[in-house]
């Protein structure tokens, strides 16, 4: 039964372990530093779909069937499927979760998903019954763009801060049993909001976000960032993670030797536009691609989520955000 | 009468102040785009988008605040003419054309081909 540590933290005592995962992606990513690990890349965006929804519906959809086949679970034997995207309603989740046909949670963290996601999975096995439970998430850089600022075709002047965000999806098995990384405990982030209002500093709107989140954790647990191999936030960008390492300098802790954000890593140096990437599959990608091909001990990663919409930004309101972070245990070193 | 020069300048410089904007302000492509048909629509209204014209040609007549500018003479020619009626019906006269074909052109592309991203 999942334990409440210190004020936001949960261990899982039962030891939850990822015995599948999969990484789906579009041809940018896949021509990325992390593009050798993952286990499918699309050579072009549409995907030979109808529309670009179709697209991210069917790297979802891969992503699920490649981690159950990887984790040897049988479609019927999910206890519960839980997923989470960015478009409205959440229509890749819901339209995934008819062909997975398995108990459906959906969830909306925005690009904080994929923790959220496995700390569900995680509470969900440790104390809820279930024996598999599958996370999954995704996005794609067609449709995010266009529901959130315009459609790529319109091809608006992005600022220097703007990130790109990434086409990709992932899914990931969390069993109660067999072999594998192990899900050892989990922060719940809060809702951070100091005005930023503008739709294209993603990083900036989430970074006090992502900074709680992790004071909250180093607190919570008596842990020190050195404790860790290594922390990943999920997608702040080059502007995001700058102001994260000031905030937490600010608060005495130094974050320079082991901290990195999956929006800066995804991209190599040549293919990365302003500020890095974003999107639901950024922290998924890198964390299940190229950080469990490492060799690390344990690692935090912090999926950071904006939680706004078109509306509300129209309407002048500024980007709440959010952070969750998870921590991962390789009990066999890297894989 | 403009010349390569002159609408190279004028041309440039309201560009210029459309790439200020983006990048002194988080305005949005909207919100620009709008601010420069209204400012069009002033200086027509004024009397000085014309002589920028004649000063400039294209170099005034290719940026967005020349729509402005076509708006506003189209209802004051119109309100001359028919009354006050003519501010409502003369607005799309002398922009009908550009309005109807990105309206027929768009409802065509829009058969012909799939978005590509």
């Amino acid at each position: 039964m999942a334990m409440k540590v210190g004020s936001q933290t949960f261990t899982f005592p039962s030891r939850p372990v990822l015995t599948g995962w999969a990484t789906v992606s579009g041809p940018k990513e896949g021509q990325g530093p992390a593009g050798a690990y993952f286990d499918k890349i699309f050579p072009d965006l549409t995907m030979q779909q109808k529309s670009f929804e179709k697209a991210e519906q069917l790297m979802m959809i891969t992503a699920v069937e490649i981690a159950l086949e990887k984790g040897g679970v049988a479609k019927d034997a999910v206890d519960v499927f839980v997923a989470g995207d960015l478009l409205n309603q959440i229509i890749i989740s819901g339209y995934s979760a008819l062909k997975v046909g398995a108990p459906y949670l959906g969830i909306y963290g925005a690009c904080s998903s994929f923790c959220e996601g496995l700390f569900l999975g995680g509470l969900l096995v440790d104390g809820g019954g279930a024996q598999y439970v599958v996370a999954a998430t995704s996005s794609h850089n067609c449709t995010a763009e266009r529901q959130f600022r315009y459609p790529t075709e319109y091809g608006a002047q992005l600022p220097p801060w703007a990130q790109h965000t990434v086409t990709g999806a992932a899914a990931v098995v969390v069993a109660a049993r067999g072999s594998g990384p192990v899900l050892e405990l989990a922060t719940v982030g809060k809702v951070m909001d100091l005005g930023i209002k503008d739709p294209y500093n993603m990083g900036a709107a989430m970074a006090p976000a992502a900074a709680d989140t992790i004071f909250t954790h180093l607190a919570d647990t008596g842990r020190q960032p050195g404790d860790y191999d290594l922390i990943v936030t999920g997608d702040l960008g080059r502007v995001g993670r700058e102001l994260l390492v000031e905030l937490a300098l600010r608060q005495g802790h130094d974050l320079s030797a082991n901290y990195r954000d999956c929006g800066e890593i995804i991209y190599s140096r040549e293919q990365t536009e302003n500020a890095g990437a974003s999107g639901c599959a950024c922290s998924a990608l890198v964390t299940l691609g190229l950080l469990f091909n490492q060799n690390y001990r344990r690692i935090l990663v912090v999926a950071t989520g904006a939680l706004h919409s078109p509306t509300s930004c129209q309407q002048g309101d500024s980007i709440p955000a959010i952070a969750h972070a998870v921590s991962i245990e390789f009990p066999k070193g890297g894989q | 009468m403009g010349s390569y020069l002159t609408a190279f300048l004028v041309g440039g410089l309201i560009c210029l102040i459309g790439q200020l904007l983006f990048d002194l302000t988080s305005w949005t492509p909207a919100h620009v785009l709008v601010l420069l048909v209204v400012a069009g629509g002033i200086l027509g209204g004024l009397g000085l988008y014309e002589p920028l014209i004649k000063f400039a040609g294209a170099g005034a007549t290719i940026p967005i605040s020349s729509f402005g500018n076509a708006l506003v003479k189209g209802a004051m020619a119109e309100a001359a003419r028919s009354g006050p009626i003519g501010i409502l019906t003369g607005i799309f006269e002398l922009t009908s054309a550009g309005i109807t074909a990105s309206i027929i052109f768009g409802f065509f592309f829009a058969l012909l081909f799939d978005p590509k991203g």
